[in-house]
């Protein structure tokens, strides 16, 4: 367990250090910056115009459709590592077992190509 | 060695393979115009697939190192599932391509709903049996809501999707806590380890597995997102619901109880018995104010599967054995009533109440006939195939010493008996009024009477099943 | 206290924070933030338990993608969350009292936990000295293909259910054809007339 630590022991340093960079940052904004706030100072303003409306709007539906592609690809390369790692001692099923897992998202990834998924229009 | 298990898997390869070929060379060919074309291929390949399984299928044997099995029980659940599969698709093409709903994902999908069940009924490893769980679910979420432009249908999809991926979490939960107790996610490892004197850890395992699986059989008390979904879905879908997944989470049901904790009857039986309880009187009672059919027949499903828990509450083979032939003739009967559902349309537009089915017996007075003994079937009045599922697990309760469990399924059916009856009641006492007027294309026509049929002729024998399904329940409890 | 305690309160503690404030916040946004925060601090309980991969996993699938759709779903929804708060406590004794007595069974049951009699004999993957990842390369690929397969077809479902539930196109718009525009002809896009002056074509 020590050993385990010990090897991770940058990581934790940068972690912590990393962490305080962060606290000092937003520390040394509200200790040493000047504030004098008055109504017109703080209030919202879209170039020069007051705000037409609220910032908080509805996304399009077509980023979502974007990112959970993306999140099933993602999962695809997760898979990818444990194999890349173990590649020289894999065995052939393992190796094929891989192509064929490939093989399906490729016909996956056709499909949305074809079906125009991936253009924004 | 892996050549033997691929040949075990098989039927599923295949039948997987089909869908992704369908997938691209539709998606190449000419999109959504071979989308009815698509539909009925998919069911004619299901069809086939069941015929190849329940005519080569022999033996009882491993693959995966024990994590799969093709066994005798396997093989029924898998040609029931798949017949119904194809039913239901051959049934839907016609409905959902004149109300423009038919895309060409919708049989890929289901097609890969099904290989899922496939591998469910199969399992013979926790993570076997969720994999195949997920497979299936994940494609039905997105068949619920497959008119997107409706808000009940896609509500009906999202409730599906929380609801059943929180049924998800309890049986993983489940599953993690039996892994822990037992070291090993294969059945044959678990029951070796349940045998005898079990920790209080592993009993909440079952419990959490067995309340996951119940809200996918969707037993009371976990059955509260199956009303909301009947309806909301597309009827085709509806009626694909209300058959196939059925069938095989139950059949997942037994395997779980019987090849992983079948050393320990005693722990599950109470469980199991109050679900079905519950179960039966929810469905018969709740369906009882329910002017939309769609609703009631979400009821009469829940209701029915309280009676088939019944069966698996014996723990014995006689139960389960009663709790496949009961699958088998709930599905038939279910895919006739759907059949009739999906043609009760007015000026082109589908009907769901009830109500509007007033006097239909002078109209169609055949369709009535057979709605009538399909009704009837339902209901269990004696004469038809239906109460004979309800006597077989009757009897298997009774056997097992639950002697109170079958007297309150009488009960139950008694009560339940009312609204079918209901129906029966509207469709040849009703008050005069304006008449449905929906055209019943040949398919639909031909499972209609075909199951109604069934349900009169098959008094003499049950076409055979029962020795079947004695067969295959043997291979499953030993 | 030893360090590896020391470190695991620490990120215990982490954890147990963040998922409540992920429950607690009244801003959804935050409350993504907050999960993000116990995702990171559950990678790295899992780093003492000596999975890495697990880790990893956690940081690019659930860090790296997850929180960033639940992000999405946060600003695409049009939901009134003060209603939906509102709607909340009133559930919430009994929400509470569930929780409690889940929690006192599991304290129950953990707290008498026992192992099967040959536990040892019938773990599924024995590990042995091969660093991990690498340990579930050798595994994965090989003794649980059929397992690995069947989570292809589940991405597979998974990609054409997210394209059948949202994608839509749209007919009005007009779209660029790169092979139309590869193969035209400066020949045949244009044409000469030799228009004499005073008449019209």
């Amino acid at each position: 367990m020590e050993d385990l630590l010990r090897e991770y022991l940058p990581i934790l340093i940068f972690l912590g250090l990393a962490v305080a960079l962060g606290i000092i940052l937003i520390l040394a904004a509200a200790i040493i910056a000047v504030r004098n706030p008055d109504p017109e100072k703080v209030s919202a303003y879209e170039c020069g115009f007051n705000a037409f409306d609220d910032a908080r709007m509805k996304f399009d539906v077509r980023f979502y459709l974007v990112s959970i592609l993306f999140i099933i690809f993602d999962l695809e390369v997760a898979f990818l590592f444990p194999w890349a790692v173990a590649f020289k001692d894999v065995s052939l099923v393992g190796f094929w077992s891989m192509m064929v897992f490939l093989g399906i998202l490729t016909i996956g990834f056709a499909y949305e190509w074809k079906k125009g998924a991936l253009e924004w229009q | 060695m892996i050549s033997a298990d691929i040949q075990t898997v098989l039927p599923e390869i295949v039948l997987a393979l089909f869908a992704m070929a369908a997938l691209l060379g539709v998606v190449y060919g000419g999109k959504d115009r071979l989308a009815g074309r698509l539909t009925s291929l998919t069911g004619l390949v299901l069809a086939l697939i069941a015929l190849w399984i329940a005519y080569t299928g022999e033996g009882t044997r491993t693959a995966f190192g024990g994590s799969f099995n093709d066994d005798g029980f396997a093989r029924f659940a898998k040609v029931t599932v798949l017949l119904s599969a194809a039913a239901v698709l051959l049934m839907s093409r016609d409905y959902m391509q004149r109300r423009g709903l038919l895309r060409f994902e919708y049989p890929v999908l289901v097609a890969l709903s099904v290989v899922g069940m496939m591998v469910m009924v199969s399992a013979g490893d926790l993570m076997v049996l969720y994999m195949g769980l997920e497979l299936q679910s994940l494609a039905l979420y997105v068949i619920a809501a497959l008119r997107r432009d409706s808000a009940k249908s896609t509500e009906a999809g999202l409730k599906y999707f929380v609801l059943g991926a929180l049924s998800s979490g309890l049986l993983l939960y489940g599953a993690s806590l039996t892994y822990g107790f037992a070291g090993t996610t294969l059945f044959s490892g678990i029951i070796e380890a349940a045998s005898d004197d079990i920790s209080l850890g592993l009993l909440f395992g079952l419990v959490f597995l067995i309340s996951g699986v119940a809200f996918k059989v969707s037993a009371a008390p976990f059955h509260m997102w199956t009303p909301d979904v009947y309806e909301g879905s597309p009827t085709p879908v509806t009626a694909f619901f209300a058959t196939a997944p059925k069938v095989a989470a139950m059949a997942l049901f037994a395997r779980i109880i019987h090849d992983a904790f079948g050393g320990i009857v005693g722990e599950w039986q109470q469980i199991i018995a109050f679900l079905s309880v519950l179960s039966m009187f929810l469905g018969a009672v709740a369906a009882i104010g329910q002017t939309n059919i769609k609703r009631l027949m979400a009821y009469s499903s829940i209701a029915h599967m309280g009676f088939a828990l019944m069966g698996l509450a014996a723990g014995s083979v006689l139960g389960v054995q009663a709790m496949l032939i009961y699958m088998a003739i709930y599905v038939t009967m279910n895919i006739g009533t759907f059949a009739f559902i999906l043609s009760m349309e007015k000026d082109g537009r589908p009907v769901v109440e009830i109500s509007a089915l007033n006097m239909y017996s002078k109209r169609e007075p055949l369709r009535a006939l057979a709605m009538l003994v399909l009704l009837f079937s339902l209901a269990g009045v004696p004469p038809m195939v239906g109460f004979f599922g309800k006597f077989y697990v009757l009897r298997a309760a009774y056997d097992a010493g639950l002697a109170w469990l079958a007297v309150a399924g009488v009960i139950a059916s008694v009560i339940g008996a009312y609204y079918y009856l209901r129906i029966v009641f509207v469709m040849y006492f009703g008050k005069e009024s304006e008449a449905l007027d929906g055209a019943m294309p040949v398919f639909q026509w031909l499972m209609l009477m075909g199951s109604a049929a069934a349900m009169v002729v098959g008094v003499v024998n049950l076409f055979g099943i029962e020795p079947l399904a004695a067969a295959a329940a043997a291979t499953l409890v030993n | 206290m030893t360090v590896a305690a020391f470190v695991f309160y620490v990120f215990a503690v982490t954890v147990l924070l963040g998922g409540l404030m992920t429950v607690v916040s009244r801003n959804p946004v935050h409350s993504v933030l907050w999960l993000i925060l116990t995702f990171i601090a559950s990678a790295g309980l899992f780093v003492l338990l000596g999975a890495e991969f697990v880790a990893m996993l956690l940081m690019i699938v659930y860090v790296g993608a997850v929180a960033v759709l639940f992000l999405f779903v946060v600003m695409m929804l049009d939901i009134d969350f003060a209603q939906l708060r509102a709607e909340m406590s009133k559930y919430l004794p009994l929400a509470l009292l569930i929780g409690v007595i889940i929690l006192m069974e599991l304290a129950m049951a953990f707290g008498v936990w026992d192992f099967s009699d040959g536990f040892a004999t019938r773990i599924a993957a024995p590990t042995g000295e091969a660093q991990n990842t690498a340990a579930l390369g050798l595994l994965i690929y090989d003794q649980y293909i059929m397992l690995f397969q069947l989570a292809g077809l589940i991405l597979l479902v998974a990609m054409i259910g997210a394209i059948v539930l949202t994608l839509r196109h749209r007919k009005d718009v007009k779209r660029q054809n790169p092979v139309a525009q590869m193969h035209r002809d400066p020949a045949k896009a244009m044409e000469l007339k030799d228009v004499k002056p005073g008449q019209g074509l």
